[in-house]
């Protein structure tokens, strides 16, 4: 996956664990029935409006909260190929890389991109292109020993064929 | 260049002389901790690791304390993996009904956490046991299941912000107060990826039980973990909690052995803060985020369906003790709903030895089997849409303790027992 393409479904600041999977829910660890209630409490719209690709935009500390690993589960399996944030809650943000949903640390997009807006992600270059807007911004890169995390699919694979 | 008490932990334990902020290290683990909702993710993820087994079956937890006793057929299903998978890996520290507590509370309780230690659990309040001197912090299921078969974990060195407490708490002022008061001041992302260490010569009059509670909402800001340096209150409770891992304890290779950490004087901090304990009032955060915090007299206006005493942030004993020095012979206002949760059953018995179980139900309020339930709107006390209830836990966000329209205050058990009595948000000194 080096590329991906779709449309933004923004959100605010500090987005926490409980809105991205309420715990009423976490009496399962499905991915197919977790996503069924992905961001319910703030959006209960979201998984009818998900097109698989689209792409979640959001200020800063996006998933704070619950250390739960259901929540980057459940906006991978509700069909976002990529979290655009200002900042990242640290363990959403290893959770994510664990799992293998791509995330990007990027303030400047984060301010600027509006909800509806059609995206390009470059993941060989970090950068993202507002196709509506016409601007483009350069996300963070990783540093690489997460790269060769996110390389090898996640941190179980990363173990399995390093060790 | 100096270190910090987190980065001399982390040091240690990746085999180093010297970390640097920022420097990516794998650590070796003294602990690796899940419970009944992240563990069944872990045992999903170590079942696709080539090695097999796990590193040791001294050094993993599994406490059942989020939905348990089971609360639905998913939840019984969900438990039956880890008691399963407990038995088959002969896990020594596996915690179910009957032996369990709120693992934050447990495992210090337990001497399954020591000053120096570093720990991982795949639950967010993991960094409880800074309390104790260890560096812990809260990770996911897939960093449990690698910890859990390799017995390491990667980390990024955080930097570190550094909180003076000077000075002594005013009557029914406690640690819960303290956090409230420091979120309230630098956010919920104020400390992100850092460390959050507290000194100064205020810790000294800080009770054990005061000091987990500060810990433990260490990640309520944003933080990595939150860390106190060892004293002798800290030796005491080590000393009076030993391990009941025999196995652990015995080893001389053994980590429950205390080590003791000191931040060197030329370590570096990204801030510094001074807070005179003694200007502090009763604190409460308003929905939605733990930092909207306000003092206990701008919230008298603020009525409220129900009350919860207990959790991993305020389910110890002293907290028991406050609320039922404050309730005793006393009715709790008709038509509140206080629940009390001791947090361990050593808490529960004690509190049943010092006469404060009963004082509890003689007011009015339930007394409930330890577990987390109620403070993420699992079950035990679920709240419907425009009801409010004042908390003793740790998160106030959207739906957080039921209906998306229902609404959580933190605040101390002081409070929380005073606002049982008049229905209202309510000082402690005025009751």
């Amino acid at each position: 996956m080096e590329s991906v393409h779709g449309k933004v479904h923004r959100f605010g600041d500090n987005i926490d664990t409980d809105v991205i999977i309420p715990a009423r829910y976490l009496n399962s660890s499905d991915p197919e029935e977790l996503k069924l209630h992905c961001m319910e409490d703030i959006d209960p719209e979201y998984i009818k409006k998900m097109v698989p690709g689209d792409i979640i935009v959001a200020g800063k500390n996006f998933g704070c909260g619950s250390s739960r690993e259901h929540a980057p589960i459940a906006i991978k399996a509700s069909g976002a190929s990529c979290v655009i944030a200002e900042t990242f809650a640290r363990i959403f943000y290893r959770n994510s890389i664990n799992i293998g949903l791509p995330i990007i640390e990027c303030p400047e997009a984060s301010a600027s991109i509006q909800n509806g807006d059609e995206l390009s992600i470059d993941f060989n270059t970090g950068i993202i292109t507002d196709i509506t807007s016409g601007k483009s911004y350069q996300g963070q890169s990783f540093p690489e020993f997460m790269q060769k995390l996110i390389d090898a699919g996640g941190l179980i694979n990363y173990i399995n064929e390093n060790k | 260049m100096g270190m910090t008490m987190t980065q001399k932990i982390l040091a240690a334990h990746a085999g180093l002389s010297e970390v640097k902020a920022g420097q990516l290290i794998e650590a070796d683990l003294d602990m690796v901790l899940g419970n009944d909702i992240t563990s069944p993710v872990a045992i999903h993820e170590i079942k696709k690791m080539k090695k097999n087994g796990v590193f040791n079956r001294d050094k993993i937890s599994l406490v059942m304390d989020h939905f348990v006793p089971n609360k639905d057929i998913k939840s019984a299903e969900h438990c039956k993996i880890v008691r399963e998978f407990a038995s088959d890996n002969d896990i020594t520290n596996f915690y179910d009904v009957g032996e369990m507590g709120i693992e934050h509370a447990l495992l210090p309780e337990k001497g399954l956490v020591t000053a120096g230690d570093a720990v991982i659990g795949a639950d967010s309040h993991t960094c409880t046991y800074g309390a104790l001197g260890a560096f812990s912090t809260g990770v996911g299921s897939t960093d449990m299941a690698a910890g859990m078969a390799t017995g390491k974990a990667w980390f990024k060195v955080p930097s570190a912000i550094r909180f003076n407490l000077t000075g002594d708490l005013a009557p029914y002022i406690s640690g819960k107060d303290i956090i409230l008061h420091i979120i309230g001041m630098i956010g919920v992302d104020g400390a992100l990826y850092q460390s959050m260490e507290f000194v100064g010569d205020g810790i000294k009059n800080l009770s054990m039980d005061d000091r987990f509670t500060i810990s433990n909402m260490a990640i309520e800001a944003g933080g990595k973990n939150g860390i106190f340096p060892v004293d002798d209150k800290t030796l005491e409770y080590i000393e009076s909690h030993p391990c009941a891992s025999s196995s652990l304890s015995s080893s001389p290779s053994s980590s429950k052995h205390p080590k003791i950490y000191t931040a060197d004087d030329d370590a570096i901090y990204t801030a510094e803060y001074t807070i005179d304990l003694s200007t502090l009032r009763p604190t409460i955060a308003y929905p939605h985020l733990p930092e909207n915090t306000h003092p206990v007299e701008d919230a008298s206006d603020i009525k409220i369906d129900q009350v919860v005493i207990g959790s991993c942030t305020n389910g110890r004993i002293s907290d028991l003790k406050i609320a039922a020095d404050i309730l005793n012979g006393k009715k709790v206002k008709k038509g509140i709903r206080v629940i009390v949760i001791p947090a361990t059953q050593a808490i529960y018995l004690e509190a049943m030895d010092k006469g404060y179980l009963k004082t509890f139900v003689e007011s009015g309020a339930v007394v409930s089997t330890p577990t987390c339930g109620p403070c993420l709107g699992g079950y035990m006390g679920i709240l419907a849409a425009g009801e409010r209830c004042i908390s003793t836990t740790n998160r106030n966000f959207v739906g957080r303790m039921g209906h998306v329209d229902s609404e959580v205050y933190l605040a101390s058990p002081a409070v929380a027992a005073a606002s049982s009595l008049t229905g209202y948000i309510t000082d402690p000194a005025t009751v």
